[in-house]
Parts: structure tokens; C-alpha cells; sequence
């Protein structure tokens, strides 16, 4: 009986005109969180596609050319991992950092920082640099995302690969440790820190 | 004007009916097989298409081949998919560098490689010796094309 009452009270309350404003409010306000909240996800997630990533000539003719020939773009498992799985955090904080960060890398687009291949060659130690330091700090999430040390089957890999790994998991280190380079060709390395050239 | 234009119709016909010669001998040769003898193009003739064969596996053992003779490259007993050597980046030498060497467990390059074409000793790689596969190869694992007799000497068996 509590639970009638319970109703029955609530009922007379928004029958209250200032109730109903209040509760067309509330109502109004949760449709457009949805609206707007599936607006910004079908955005972000558009921006997330290959295509959005490759829209611009100055992604098509360098980093999409040099990553169409790699493991990454084709493989014996037929997975492909896009731009976005390496370049955007899942996460949601991560992500919108990045996103945010991306549009700032749009003046560069604007400005034509990079809009011949010389000048994309240019900047590519600079724009490098900080997709090492990012990985670094995150200690390789997004490679993590679809490999994992603890996944591995050694038995399977190279003896190089086993070896290495092996001693990689003891001492800590991450995938952008070794891999630099795994889906674009490298800029001149000489006076990176942690490259052995 | 005029002759000049003709004379050049009159040398383009010549070519042209050259050409025409040329080619039909070409063609003639490209579709008689010699008699008995085959190809290690599976006899099929220069006017089609051979079928492509598929792929081949590369040698990813790990274990370094024997040498068969004493100045031979030795080959590369490993997959070198992806791997930059250009003005920017070497990456064999990320491993077979002798500082690198040790880490990676890899073959040190030997002293010849610091060696420039007049005999000097340099401090680093050589530039003649900067791009490792003009003499390293990796290897398929693939049936010859053709017998080869060829046998190391005794010393290197
Ligand atoms: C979307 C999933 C995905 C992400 C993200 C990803 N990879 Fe991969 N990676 C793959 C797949 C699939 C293969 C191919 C497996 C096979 O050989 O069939 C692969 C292969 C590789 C290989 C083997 C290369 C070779 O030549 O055999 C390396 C090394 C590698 N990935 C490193 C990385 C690193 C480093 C990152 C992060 C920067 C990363 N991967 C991110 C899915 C992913
Ligand atoms: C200390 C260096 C090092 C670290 C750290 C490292 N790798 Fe590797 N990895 C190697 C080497 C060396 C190879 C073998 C040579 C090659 O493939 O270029 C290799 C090979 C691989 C391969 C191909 C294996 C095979 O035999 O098919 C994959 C996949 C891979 N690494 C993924 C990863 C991922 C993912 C991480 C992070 C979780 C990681 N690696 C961290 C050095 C490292
Ligand atoms: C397997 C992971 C992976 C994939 C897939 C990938 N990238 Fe990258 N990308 C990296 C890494 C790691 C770096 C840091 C530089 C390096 O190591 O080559 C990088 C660097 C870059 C840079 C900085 C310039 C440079 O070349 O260093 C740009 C721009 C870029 N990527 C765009 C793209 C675009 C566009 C795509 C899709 C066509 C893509 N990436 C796909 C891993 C990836
Ligand atoms: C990730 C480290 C690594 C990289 C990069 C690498 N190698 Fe190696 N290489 C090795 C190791 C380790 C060995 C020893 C045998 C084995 O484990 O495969 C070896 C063996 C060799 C050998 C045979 C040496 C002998 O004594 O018979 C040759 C030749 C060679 N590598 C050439 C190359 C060339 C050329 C490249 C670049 C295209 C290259 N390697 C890149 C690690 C590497
Ligand atoms: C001009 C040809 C040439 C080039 C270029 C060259 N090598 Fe060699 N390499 C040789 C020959 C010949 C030998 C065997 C005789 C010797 O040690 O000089 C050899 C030997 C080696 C060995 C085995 C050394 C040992 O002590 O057994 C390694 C490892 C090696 N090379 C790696 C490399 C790497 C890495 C590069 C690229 C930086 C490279 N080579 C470039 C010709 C070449």
C-alpha cells in the first residue's frame, strides 16, 4: 500500500503547475542530453573513421601512402588497425584531450604548416616527438588495446621477438620502445634519446 | 615549309615500316620455343602472361646459415619486413651495430665495414657498406630455378 501512496503523492505534486514546468524541464533537458550526447558521439565517431583521418591530402599522400604498405594496413588475420586505434585513446578523459588537442592541430592545417611533402618532412621529428612522448607516458595504451605481453604465445614468435620480449616484460619497458616506427616511415633519428643509430 | 614536311612524313614512313619489321621479328622469336629446350619461365612465351606464382615464406629460423665461400655476405636468417634503411635511419644497424650488438644478441658487423673503398679505417660504417642489402639477402624458402653444383671448400665445411 505504501508504494500507491507513494505514487498518489508524487501525482498531486506535478499537477502543481509549477511542478509540471519543473518536470517539462527536467524532461526537455534529458531529450537534448540525449540528442546532444549522441550528437557529439556520431561525431567524434565520425571523426574517428579512416576517412576523416585521410580527408586531407596532407595525411593521404605521406602518413596514409607509408602505412598502406605495413602490417597494420594488411595482414594474415585480415585485422586492420585504422588510424584512430593507434592515434585516439579509448578512454573517455584521454579521448577528449586528444580530440581537443587535434583541433588545435587543425590551425596547422589552415595555416599550411605541412601542405607540401617537404614541409610535412619537416615537422615529421616534431609531430613524431609527440606521439613517443604521449605513448611513452600512457606506456603504449593503444598498442595494448589489441596486443598484450601477457597474451603472447613466445613459443610462437621469432627467437628475436621471444628473447627480447621476455627480458621487455621484466624491465618494464613498452611496445614505443622498440617500435618506433611500426606505421610510418622514420624521420632522421639521429639525437632522439632512446633510438640506438 | 613544304619539303621539310614531307621529307619528315617521308622519314616517319621509313621508321615507322622499321619498326614494323622489328616487331614482327621480335614476335616472331618471343613465340617459336626452341625445340626441346625449357625455360625457367615455365615455357610460356613473351606475348602472355605467365600465371604468378605465389608468394614466397621468408626464412624467419634464427639460425645463421653456413657460409660457402670465405668473402661471402653471409645471409640474413631473419624476416626484414618494414625495415628503414635510408639517409634518415638505419635499422639494421639499431641491432648489429657494436653497440647495439650485445643487447640484441646479434652479430656484430665485422671490421671490414669500417673500411672506406681506399683501405682507411674509419670511426663508423663505411659509406660503401651503409646500405647492408646490396650484399645481404634474406632468404625463401623456395626450390632453385636451376642446379647449382657449387660446394664450399673442404676448410669450410
Ligand atoms: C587494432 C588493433 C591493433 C593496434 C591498435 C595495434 N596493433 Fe600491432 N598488430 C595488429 C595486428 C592484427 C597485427 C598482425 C598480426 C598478424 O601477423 O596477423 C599486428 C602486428 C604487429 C607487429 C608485428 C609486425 C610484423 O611485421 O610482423 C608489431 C611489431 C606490432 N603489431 C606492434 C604494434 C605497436 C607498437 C602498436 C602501437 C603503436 C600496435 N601494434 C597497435 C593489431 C593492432
Ligand atoms: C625491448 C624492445 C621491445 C619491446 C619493449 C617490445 N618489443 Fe615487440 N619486438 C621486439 C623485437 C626485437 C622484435 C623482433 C624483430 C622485429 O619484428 O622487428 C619484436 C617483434 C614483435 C612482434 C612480432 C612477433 C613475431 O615474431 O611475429 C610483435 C607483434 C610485437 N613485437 C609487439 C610488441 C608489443 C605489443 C609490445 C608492447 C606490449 C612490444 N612488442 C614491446 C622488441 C620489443
Ligand atoms: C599501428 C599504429 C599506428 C597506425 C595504424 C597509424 N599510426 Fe600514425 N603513428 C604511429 C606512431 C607510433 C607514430 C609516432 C612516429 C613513429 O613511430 O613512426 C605515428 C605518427 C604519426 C604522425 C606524425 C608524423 C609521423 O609520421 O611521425 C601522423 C601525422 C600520423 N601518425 C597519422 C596517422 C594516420 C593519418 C594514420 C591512418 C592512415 C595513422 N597515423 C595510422 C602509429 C600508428
Ligand atoms: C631487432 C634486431 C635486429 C635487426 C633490426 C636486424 N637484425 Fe640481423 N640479426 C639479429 C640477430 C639477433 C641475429 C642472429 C641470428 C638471429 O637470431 O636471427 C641476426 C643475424 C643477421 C645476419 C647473419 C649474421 C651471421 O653471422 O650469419 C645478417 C647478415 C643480418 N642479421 C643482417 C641484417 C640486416 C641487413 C638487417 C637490416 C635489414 C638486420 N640484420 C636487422 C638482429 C637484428
Ligand atoms: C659491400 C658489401 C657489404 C655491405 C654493403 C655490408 N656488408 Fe656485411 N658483410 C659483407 C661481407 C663480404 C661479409 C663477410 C666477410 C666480412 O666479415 O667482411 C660481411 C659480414 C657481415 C656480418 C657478420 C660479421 C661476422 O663477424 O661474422 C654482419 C653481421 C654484417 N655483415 C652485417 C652488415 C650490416 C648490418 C650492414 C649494413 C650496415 C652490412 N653488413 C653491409 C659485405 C657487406
Amino acid at each position: 500500500m505504501a508504494k500507491e501512496f507513494f505514487v498518489k503523492r508524487y501525482w498531486k505534486m506535478l499537477k502543481r503547475p509549477v511542478s509540471v514546468a519543473f518536470g517539462l524541464i527536467l524532461l526537455f533537458g534529458f531529450g537534448a542530453g540525449i540528442i546532444f550526447w549522441g550528437g557529439l558521439h556520431t561525431g567524434l565517431e565520425m571523426t574517428n573513421t579512416e576517412e576523416f583521418c585521410i580527408g586531407c591530402h596532407e595525411m593521404r599522400d605521406n602518413v596514409y601512402e607509408e602505412y598502406k604498405t605495413t602490417v597494420h594496413y594488411s595482414n594474415a588475420s585480415g585485422v586492420r588497425a585504422e588510424c584512430s586505434d593507434c592515434h585516439v585513446p579509448q578512454e573517455w578523459g584521454p579521448k577528449m584531450v586528444r580530440k581537443i588537442q587535434a583541433s588545435k592541430e587543425l590551425w596547422g592545417k589552415i595555416a599550411g604548416t605541412i601542405d607540401t611533402r617537404e614541409k610535412f618532412l619537416d615537422h615529421r621529428l616534431e609531430m613524431a616527438s609527440r606521439e613517443w612522448a604521449r605513448m611513452k607516458e600512457n606506456d603504449s595504451q593503444e598498442c595494448r588495446n589489441c596486443h598484450n605481453f601477457e597474451f603472447m604465445d613466445y613459443s610462437m614468435q621469432s627467437n628475436r621477438a621471444m628473447d627480447i620480449h621476455y627480458q621487455a616484460q621484466k624491465n618494464g619497458d613498452t611496445c614505443i620502445d622498440c617500435h618506433k616506427g611500426i606505421a610510418h616511415e622514420l624521420p632522421d633519428m639521429s639525437g632522439v634519446a632512446d633510438w640506438e643509430g | 615549309m613544304r619539303t621539310r614536311n614531307s621529307d619528315f612524313r617521308v622519314g616517319l614512313k621509313g621508321l615507322l615500316a622499321t619498326l614494323a619489321v622489328c616487331m614482327s621479328m621480335v614476335s616472331f622469336q618471343a613465340t617459336a620455343a626452341p625445340a626441346g629446350e625449357s625455360s625457367i619461365r615455365n615455357n610460356s612465351d613473351l606475348t602472355t602472361d605467365a600465371p604468378a606464382e605465389p608468394m614466397k615464406k621468408m626464412v624467419d629460423t634464427d639460425v645463421t646459415f653456413d657460409r660457402d665461400f670465405v668473402e661471402q655476405p653471409p645471409l640474413i636468417p631473419h624476416d626484414i619486413r618494414g625495415y628503414q634503411v635510408d639517409k634518415n635511419v638505419n635499422k639494421c644497424l639499431t641491432c648489429h651495430s657494436w653497440k647495439n650488438a650485445k643487447k640484441w644478441k646479434a652479430t656484430r658487423i665485422s671490421i671490414t665495414h669500417f673500411k672506406d673503398r681506399d683501405g682507411n679505417q674509419l670511426a663508423d660504417v663505411a659509406p660503401n657498406r651503409y646500405f647492408c642489402l646490396q650484399c645481404h639477402v634474406p632468404q625463401a624458402d623456395t626450390k632453385p630455378l636451376i642446379e647449382n653444383k657449387f660446394k664450399p671448400v673442404e676448410s669450410l665445411k
